[in-house]
């Protein structure tokens, strides 16, 4: 075949990745792989939920984007202006108009606290506070020092959010951390969500449930935040409920990146992408791809789930320009640790059809599921090497591939 | 799921009282569910946003959620709450007969 270009937006868990697998599967006379991205700054965002607690420094989660790319790759450090689908080329903010062969959207979402009643004005960064970026964790990392008693709300305002366990695990390592600094007993601890349990998936949420009593966290459900008074220190719901609070950690409102709203035709009311969940190929056009937090797809936000889809995606990009079907099929499998303090935690596998259930990963004789170990706080831990060298390399991880493993679990998965 | 009549039509429901098939609807149907759930008249405010989800539901095969509802069907947020008091998405998708929306995952 004649020469491609591939353009890669955002260099990520999900650009990253593919960039380096789609330059390990072609010559360099088969294809040009370039990656966009508007900063230098990769971070390795499962590390964030630790820096609150002083568990993790805010230098020792981020790294060059470019430093993680294979030779070959081009990087260019640019803002996208607007994609031009029908022309298949794009606008970049220094004027360059970049046309492509393949484009794959990986620019993961933007967090959106001003699109909340008052979250952004007075009281942001004193008393309400986010950890879903490197700078807030780094603030509330602060607050947290000098806490010494009184109401703690933890608030997601609502789905979809990046890592929907990362709340919880929030809560637990709280509890565990002002029972250590030993203020806990002067502490209300409150969870407030709009889903109607702890988590989305009937039986983890019973889990998770239990373990909020057990740490005597109070479990406030469908509640829709709606303004934040940050001086007073109220969280109020659509439907007037009130939580006074003396610290908010919230995590607020996701969107797509800018530009796919600019772009025509390339996303969706919130700025997501929408994706073929099964192919990975937009219905925008044949030759637009998307992976990771970027897509609509109903499954997690989170970097197992853009791991599994990159191995997926590889492989219908080659056949797109191979001009074959495109046939490999990502079936939805995520898989996450839930830090719940104490050095331990929690592991959940599931997938499109399958809830997350009791057993073991990935075999019988593997991590426990759904159940609080050590081994679980170690594989937590463990994990970040694995992903600068392994996983962002593109490598094979051995046991853990794309679909759902079924051999340890306690209940025989259906699928529909 | 059971069979039940509302307004006279017998239906299929889920435990939460969801129509199961959407093709068994109608506006009669719709203004009974509304009354047993607290809301007692059936405004052209809320007309708009059950056509809309009903109209979205059909079209994508999903409904939509509370912030794409505020976005895109002309009604705010606020007043989402206001014509359906506690939950506007999973009521608007009862009274409109599609569905219980699947929560985001």
């Amino acid at each position: 075949m004649s020469r491609k270009q591939i353009v890669i937006l955002g260099a990520g868990t999900g650009g990253t990745m593919t960039a380096n697998r789609l330059r390990r599967r072609f010559d360099p006379d088969e294809a040009e792989i370039h990656v966009i991205d508007r900063d230098d700054r990769h971070v390795y965002q499962p590390g964030l939920l630790f820096v609150p607690f002083g568990l993790a420094q805010v230098e020792e989660i981020v790294r060059p984007r470019r430093r993680q790319l294979r030779n070959g790759v081009v990087f260019h450090q640019n803002e996208v202006e607007e994609v031009w689908i029908e022309r298949d080329e794009m606008l970049l903010d220094d004027g360059t108009v970049l046309p492509y062969d393949v484009l794959v959207v990986a620019t993961g979402v933007r967090l959106q606290p001003e699109e909340t009643e008052g979250m952004t004005g007075a009281g942001w960064n004193e008393r309400v506070f986010t950890f879903y970026d490197p700078e807030g964790a780094e603030a509330l990392r602060g607050a947290l020092e000098r806490f010494d008693g009184g109401r703690l709300v933890v608030n997601l305002v609502d789905m979809p959010i990046k890592c929907p366990v990362a709340p919880l695990e929030f809560a637990f390592l709280a509890d565990w951390h002002l029972r250590e600094r030993g203020v806990r007993h002067r502490t209300e601890l409150v969870y407030a969500t709009p889903l109607d349990g702890a988590f989305t998936k009937p039986i983890a949420s019973e889990h998770l449930a239990g373990l909020l009593t057990e740490k005597e966290i109070e479990l406030v459900t469908e509640f829709n935040a709606g303004e934040v008074d940050g001086i007073g220190g109220t969280l109020t719901s659509y439907d007037g409920r009130e939580l006074d609070f003396d610290l908010l950690v919230t995590i607020p409102l996701h969107g797509g990146a800018p530009y796919v709203e600019r772009s025509p035709g390339l996303g969706d009311a919130l700025g997501f992408v929408p994706t073929d969940k099964r192919t990975l190929q937009t219905p925008a056009k044949p030759n637009v791809f998307a992976l990771g937090d970027a897509t609509d797809l109903p499954t997690s936000k989170a970097g197992s789930v853009t791991h599994f889809e990159a191995e997926v995606l590889t492989e219908n990009i080659a056949r797109y320009l191979a001009d074959r079907e495109l046939d490999a099929d990502y079936d939805g499998h995520a898989n996450c640790f839930i830090e719940t303090g104490f050095h331990k935690a929690l592991l959940i596998d599931f997938n499109y059809e399958t809830e997350p259930l009791p057993g073991h990963f990935p075999t019988v004789f593997g991590l426990p599921l759904l159940r609080e170990s050590r081994l679980n706080h170690l594989g937590k831990l463990a994990f970040q090497w694995v992903y600068w060298h392994a996983l962002l390399p593109g490598r094979e991880i051995p046991g853990i591939g794309p679909a759902m493993p079924t051999a340890g679990k306690k209940r025989t998965p259906v699928h529909t | 799921m059971t069979m039940t009549p509302i307004a006279d039509a017998p239906v299929d429901v889920d435990a939460e009282g969801f129509l199961t098939d959407p093709e068994q609807w109608n506006e009669r149907i719709a203004q009974s569910i509304a009354a047993g759930n607290g809301v007692p008249e059936l405004t052209d405010r809320h007309w708009l946003v059950v056509t809309f989800m009903r109209e979205r539901y059909l079209a994508t095969g999903t409904a939509p959620s509370i912030r794409s509802l505020g976005k895109e069907s002309g009604v705010p947020i606020k007043e989402l709450y206001q014509l359906f008091p506690k939950g506007p998405a999973k009521l608007a998708a009862k009274i409109g007969g599609i569905p219980k929306p699947k929560g985001c995952i």
